[in-house]
Parts: C-alpha cells; sequence; structure tokens
C-alpha cells in the first residue's frame, strides 16, 4: 500500500509553492517526524516533516521545481519491505494538478486583470519598457530606492529585519542596510508606533509596518491623536512624516480578528492620507510618494495581493500622486469604482458585462483620502450610473462616502441611484462556505451593475 | 539598532542607588531659579485668574507648586537636548525659554498663542527649544519621548530626550512598552515621573500596587531613584547626574520626584478628595519658592530688596502676558483649514 506525499499548504493564502531541495533519495526509509524536503512558499521555507513510517519509493517532482500546485501528489512512500513497484500501481497526477480553487474566493478573478484592457497609464512615458514584478517586490524595492535615496528613512516593525518579514515584504532590506534602519521591534504596537512618531516629530522618516492592520488598532490613539492631529495643534510648527504600512482587509481563512478592511476608518481622519493601492505599479510608485509625503500616510496593503503581477514601468524614479484616481477601464453604460482588492471582482465583472453587451468604465481609487472625486464625477457625468465596491463593510464606508459625493456633485447626471457593494455586514466567519459569501463576487457586481443599468 | 549600551555589571556601577547631594549653585544661579521657578507660579496664578474671568477655555492644569522640577531639570539639560509632557505643560515650555506672551495668548485661543490658537493650554510647542510638546493623551508623550531619543541616537547628535509624566501615567501600559524598547536599544531618554501624588482625584495608593515609582523600570533593568521634587538643588544634582549617566551610553534611567500640586486637577477640580489641611500644610512646609527665597536671604546670596526686585519684574513680565494675551487677534475663520497637511 503506498502512501502519496502531497505538496502542504503552508499558509492560509498559499497556493502553490517550489521544492527547494529534498532531503530523502528514493531507496531511503524514512520515520514519522523526519525531514523529507524543503518548501518555498510565497512567505518563507519551511521543512516538511514524513507522518508516515516507511521507504521513499518514489520522487515525482525534482528539487527546483516552481509553481507546484497545493496538494499535488510530490512523492510516494512504501511500507517497508513492499517493493518500489507498489508505487506505480496508482497512476501519478500530474504536479499541476489544480488546488482546492473552490475554497479561495474571488481566485478566479485573479486571472482576469491581465486578459482586460487595462488602459496604459499616461503618466508613463510612451516606450518605457515594463517588466513583470509582483506587488510584494514593487514595494520592497519603493522602500529600498527611498532608503537609498534618503538617510532618513527607516523601517521598524515586527519581524521586518532577521525575519525578511512576516509576508516577505522587506525581503533583503537587512543585508543592504542594515540593522540601525531595519529594525525589528518587540510586539508592541502602541509602543513603537508612537516611539515612530516621536522620532517623526524628531526629524526623521519612519516607515512603521504593522504585520496586519488588525493590530493596529492597538496603536490607533497614536496615528490619529498624536500623528494625524499635531501639524494642526501645533499651528504648523511640527510635522510627522511617517507611514504606517501593512496588509489590510480580507484575508483568507482567518476569521473576524485578522481580516477586516480599515480603509473608512482612518480615511475618517483630518491630517491623515489614506493610500490603498491594487496593482504592483500604483504600490511602488504610491510607496515612494508616500515616503517622501511631509504628512502621515496610512499605507494599505492587501495581503492577497502580495503574490499578483503586474506590469511596472522600469524606470529609476517612478512615482504615483497621491489623490488620484486612476480610469483603468473605459466604458460609457455604467462606472464601477472600487479600490485594492476587490478591483479584481470588479475588473471580471466589467469583461463579463462587455460580454453581455454593457460597457463599464472601471476606476481604481488608489487613494482614499483625499478623494479624486473630479476623476469619478467626470466618469459619472459619462455614464449616468455607478455602482461603488469596497471590501469592508458598507455602513459608514468608503463606498457610502463616494456615493454621497456623486449625490452631492453629480446628482443632475445621475440616471439611477448609486449602489454600494461590501463585505456583508457581519464579522468575518472561518468557514468557507460563509467566508465566500462574506465576500463580493463578480457576480453581485454584475448584478449591482444591471440594476443601475435597468436592465436586471 | 547595533550599538548596544555597556554590560549590564558597568552599568550597575555608573547608575546611583539613591540621589545625590544637592546640587551646590553659585549664588547668582540660586536667584536665577528663584526668577524662573517665581515666573511659573505668577504666570499660573494669573492664568488661572483669567480662567475664573472667562478669557481662558476648556482644560486647564495649573504646574503651581511643582516648579523646582521642571526648573532644576531644565537647567542641567544641555543644547541639542530635548524635552516633552503632557497636557500640565505651561511650566514646562516658559522654562525653555519660550514668550510668556505667546503662551498666555495661546491659552486664550489667540493668532499670537505658540500654536496660533490652536492648540490651546495642552498643546504647546516649540520645536526650536526642542520642546516636543503639550499631549493631552494620557502615557502618549512617553512612546513619543522615546522616539526623540531613537532620532537623536539615530542622527548621533548626542542629544538626550527628557520624557516627563506624572505617576497616574505610570500606570498606562504603554510606559512599559516604551519602557522595553528604550532599554533594549540604549536609547538615550531620561524618564522623569512627575508624582504629585492625585491622578485627578485618585491617590497614588488608591491606583497604584507599586507606588515608589522609580521602581517601575525594575522589570526592564532600567534603574532608577527617588528625588525630593520641591527642592529645585536636590532636582538640578538628580538631573545632572541622569543626563550625564544617559549620556554616557548608559541607555535609560527613572527619576521619581516628590511633587505636589497645590490647585486642583484642572480648573473645574473641587478638590473634595484631600483635606485643605494637608494643602496647606504643604505650602506652609515645603513650598519650593519661600524655601529657596529664604535660603537665598539666610546665606546672603540675595538680599530682600534683591528678592523685590525680582518680584516686580516677574509681576510685569507676566502683566505684559496678560495684556498680550487679551489684545492679540483671535484666528481668522480662514485659518480654520490652514495647517492641517503640510
Amino acid at each position: 500500500m503506498s502512501i502519496d506525499i502531497l505538496m502542504p499548504a503552508l499558509s492560509p493564502t498559499m497556493e502553490e509553492g517550489t521544492i527547494a531541495k529534498w532531503l530523502v533519495k528514493e531507496g531511503d526509509t524514512v520515520s514519522s517526524g523526519d525531514v523529507l524536503a524543503e518548501i518555498e512558499t510565497d512567505k518563507a521555507t519551511m521543512e516538511l516533516e514524513s507522518i508516515n513510517d516507511g521507504k521513499v519509493a518514489k520522487i515525482l517532482v525534482p528539487e527546483g521545481t516552481e509553481g507546484v500546485k497545493v496538494n499535488a501528489v510530490i512523492a510516494r512512500l512504501v511500507e517497508e519491505g513492499e517493493s518500489a513497484d507498489a508505487a506505480e500501481t496508482k497512476p501519478a497526477p500530474k504536479a499541476e494538478a489544480p488546488a482546492k480553487a473552490e475554497a479561495k474566493p474571488a481566485v478566479k478573478a485573479a486571472a482576469v486583470p491581465k486578459a482586460a484592457p487595462v488602459l496604459q497609464d499616461p503618466e508613463i512615458p510612451a516606450g518605457t519598457e515594463m517588466v513583470e514584478m509582483t506587488v510584494r517586490e514593487a514595494l520592497r524595492d519603493a522602500m529600498a530606492e527611498e532608503m537609498r535615496r534618503d538617510d532618513k528613512v527607516f523601517l521598524m516593525g515586527e519581524e521586518v529585519g532577521q525575519y525578511q518579514g512576516a509576508y516577505k515584504v522587506s525581503q533583503g532590506l537587512l543585508d543592504e542596510f542594515g540593522d540601525k534602519r531595519v529594525i525589528d521591534t518587540p510586539i508592541t504596537e502602541h509602543g513603537f508606533t508612537g516611539l515612530g512618531v516621536g522620532a517623526a516629530m524628531a526629524g526623521l522618516k519612519p516607515i512603521v509596518e504593522f504585520m496586519t492592520f488588525n493590530f493596529a488598532m492597538q496603536a490607533i490613539d497614536h496615528i490619529i491623536n498624536s500623528a494625524a492631529k499635531t501639524r494642526y495643534m501645533s499651528g504648523g510648527m511640527i510635522s510627522v512624516p511617517i507611514v504606517f504600512r501593512g496588509p489590510n482587509g480580507f484575508a483568507s481563512r482567518v476569521a473576524a480578528q485578522h481580516s477586516q478592511c480599515y480603509a473608512s476608518w482612518y480615511g475618517h481622519v483630518p491630517g491623515l492620507k489614506v493610500v490603498a493601492p491594487y496593482s504592483a505599479a500604483d504600490a511602488k510608485g504610491l510607496l515612494k510618494s508616500a515616503i517622501r509625503d511631509p504628512n502621515p500616510v496610512v499605507f494599505l496593503e492587501q495581503e492577497l495581493l502580495y503574490g499578483r503581477k503586474f506590469e511596472v514601468p522600469k524606470l529609476d524614479d517612478y512615482t504615483v500622486p497621491i489623490g488620484k484616481a486612476k480610469v483603468v477601464r473605459e466604458g460609457k453604460d455604467v462606472t464601477l469604482i472600487s479600490f485594492s482588492y476587490t478591483m479584481l471582482a470588479v475588473l471580471d465583472a466589467a469583461e463579463a458585462l462587455a460580454a453581455e453587451g454593457i460597457d463599464a468604465e472601471v476606476i481604481d481609487l488608489r487613494t482614499i483620502r483625499p478623494l479624486d472625486a473630479e476623476t469619478l464625477v467626470a466618469s459619472v457625468k459619462k455614464t449616468n450610473r455607478a455602482v461603488v465596491v469596497e471590501q469592508g463593510w458598507t455602513a459608514y464606508g468608503v463606498t457610502s462616502e463616494v456615493s454621497s459625493v456623486l449625490m452631492e456633485q453629480a446628482f443632475d447626471w445621475l440616471d439611477a441611484p448609486v449602489l454600494r457593494l461590501g463585505g456583508a455586514d457581519v464579522p468575518m466567519p472561518y468557514a468557507a462556505s460563509l467566508e465566500k459569501v462574506a465576500v463580493v463576487q463578480p457576480e453581485d457586481v454584475v448584478k449591482a451593475a444591471k440594476t443601475v443599468c435597468y436592465k436586471a | 539598532m547595533t550599538t548596544r549600551k555597556p554590560a549590564t555589571k558597568a552599568r550597575q556601577r555608573a547608575a546611583r542607588a539613591s540621589a545625590p547631594p544637592p546640587y551646590k549653585a553659585k549664588p547668582k544661579e540660586l536667584l536665577e531659579f528663584y526668577r524662573e521657578m517665581l515666573l511659573i507660579r505668577r504666570f499660573e496664578e494669573r492664568a488661572g485668574q483669567m480662567y475664573g474671568m472667562g478669557l481662558i477655555g476648556g482644560f486647564c492644569h495649573l504646574y503651581i507648586g511643582q516648579e523646582a522640577v521642571i526648573t532644576g531639570v531644565r537647567a542641567a539639560m544641555k543644547d541639542g537636548d530635548s524635552l516633552i509632557t503632557a497636557y500640565r505643560d505651561h511650566g514646562h515650555i516658559l522654562a525653555v525659554g519660550t514668550s510668556p506672551n505667546a503662551v498666555m495668548a495661546e491659552l486664550t485661543g489667540r493668532s499670537g498663542g505658540v500654536s496660533k490658537g490652536k492648540g490651546g493650554s495642552m498643546h504647546m510647542f516649540d520645536v526650536k527649544a526642542n520642546f516636543y510638546g503639550g499631549h493631552g493623551i494620557v502615557g502618549a508623550q512617553i512612546p513619543l519621548g522615546a522616539g526623540i531619543a531613537f532620532a537623536h541616537k539615530y542622527k548621533g547628535d548626542g542629544g538626550v530626550s527628557v520624557t516627563f509624566f506624572g505617576e497616574g501615567a505610570a500606570n498606562q501600559g504603554q510606559v512599559y512598552e516604551a519602557f522595553n524598547m528604550a532599554e533594549l536599544w540604549g536609547l538615550p531618554v531620561v524618564f522623569i515621573i512627575e508624582n504629585n501624588q492625585y491622578a485627578m482625584g485618585t491617590s497614588a495608593e488608591r491606583a497604584s500596587s507599586e507606588t515608589h515609582f522609580y521602581k517601575r523600570g525594575t522589570s526592564f533593568r532600567i534603574p532608577g531613584y527617588e528625588v525630593d521634587g520641591m527642592d529645585v538643588l536636590a532636582v538640578r544634582a538628580a538631573a545632572e547626574d541622569a543626563i550625564g549617566f544617559v549620556r554616557d551610553g548608559n541607555g535609560p534611567i527613572i527619576l521619581e520626584m516628590k511633587t505636589y500640586r497645590y490647585r486642583g486637577h484642572s480648573m473645574s477640580d473641587p478638590a473634595k478628595y484631600r483635606s485643605r489641611d494637608e494643602v496647606q500644610k504643604m505650602r506652609a512646609d515645603r513650598d519650593p519658592i519661600d524655601h529657596l527665597g529664604e535660603m537665598l536671604v539666610a546665606t546672603g546670596a540675595a538680599s530682600e530688596d534683591d528678592l523685590k526686585a525680582v518680584d516686580r519684574e516677574i509681576k510685569d513680565i507676566v502683566s505684559d502676558a496678560a495684556d498680550f494675551a487679551q489684545d492679540s487677534p483671535e484666528p481668522d475663520a480662514a485659518e480654520l483649514f490652514t495647517e492641517v497637511y503640510a
């Protein structure tokens, strides 16, 4: 009786990984607990232990293979004394066998952005070479470039240094900049956030990384009371040039305390700028702008976007201005407005709508505060209809703010009430079946778009 | 942070177990301490009076009784050192040399105030004098002060951050987060706990399981000792010792200043939680200004006439400040939306 060794899921978001190294070879005898292989995930290199006693009959995926899907069979054990031929009795599934995609809501939408006709950014000079990179790499490059440019810039947070970042965003920075500028902190968000703000008041330019923005709740007093208000309270005497960054919003299968969007929380506060990019190019260009900004900037990343690849302009100093939304797809029938993670569902929906003859314009807000009302109003004046989508709760949310702005500034151009879509008005559930219905799906956007077009 | 503090044993030798003997001041210095403390006293008395007249609004926390603490500490600081405190900040900003006119005008919410009238009593800053506020959230200034120390160390400018807080704030969790990082990273910060014995209306005994606040750094290996905060010379000596210890790269230290506020927590506090006798006894026996005045005369460092001359000078300064604070125009409505962003 042979035993299949499957590619394990080593994190909530892992869909595939690399077999970095096999520590056993065919014919070796292994016991439960022995390390079979080193697996590289999007976050770390981890050891795969055997849970059985037996003999390694077949190694089906050689070391160095990248993109091995979770649950693919990578090796086969047989019981001691059994012939290795026993392993041949079952056909080996291909290494790229699909993972349990249905457990990951909206994963299907992931493929869409590449297919969708995303507009060329007018701010990128024609003929600029584009390189493909992940959001994770783009963020790291932005920090590295700004740290090279200005020695007052430093990064602090939990596991940003020796561990190379809990989500590997700061990978390599410790090696390049040393532990004076890449600082591992204790797990004390309130304290190190206050410390960062104090350092900014005294003239440095800190980047404070939160492992996730859920933990920034411990530090929100310093973000709002100490960082956002000090310039005003001091009559302009003291500036707080600081970036608070880290993953925000929906994450996969981590339940209510680790899966929440804070865009509207911070968007509410004068004195803060709030940025939430979707693409790698925007992540890079906006983070560079945020680090240079003399104000406190809350920079909301998205764990589920970190590993996605986008085209990024190959320029020495690519920045994207804070406060500018981007029309990523032109259309004339309805405006779909979103940012960050739900751009996936919106772009997917735009494709589906196109197939049904509805030409949707898609706008990525990119910046939550200050809101680029001008771009939104201009679009609605053209389409006369809008659907606004966010990953967080719509109540008192970003979608509510955008709807109000459109009502106040584009009322006469609207042919239907603006519709809001967001996360279900519940704490995020753990169960996959419940989680899926708590998150906006492309079909929800399609339905809302048809409703405002009176074609539902 | 790469640079580490010296080994624990060396630090233990360097750190004192108790307060040093009082500072031996020259006659001129003694008179200057007297002058500075009296400026704060008279300024605060006038502010209290103006509050009663409705010229100052909101919360107003007076420093009367605690003058020796900031005066003695400030005298031990060097140019380039930084200072941060909580909302009872009028004494601190006067001590760094900020114009009393601008401080009083901030209290009246006028455009001539240090924060152009946008901060008020609790939010005063003077960044040219390295005074970083003026913070209204109890305990928030402690990590901020550690961050200022971090900046001194990062820049390698040799400066020390002197971070003040009350014994009430000493119970906030973020204090210990800041203590931990300050010691871990060897940050140049002196934590000064102004123990005025009442956190609003709650006495230290009713709120704190350990009322020897200088021991609060023990879990983090931060040394500390208690200082007579009603004696400017004791404060001056301790501050010099502590700032020197920190400047030598030994990491943080805690000074607990035993002091007393004569007035309520704020102007709206009837102070029913303590007896009038308790306050009167403290004023009669321990007043830092009376005590220093007597010492000046007894030692022949100054005559009664010299002290009267100082009184007159201070009275004029405070009168001018009060006039300026009432004459300075209120901020124009157009100022509402300025200085939100840089």
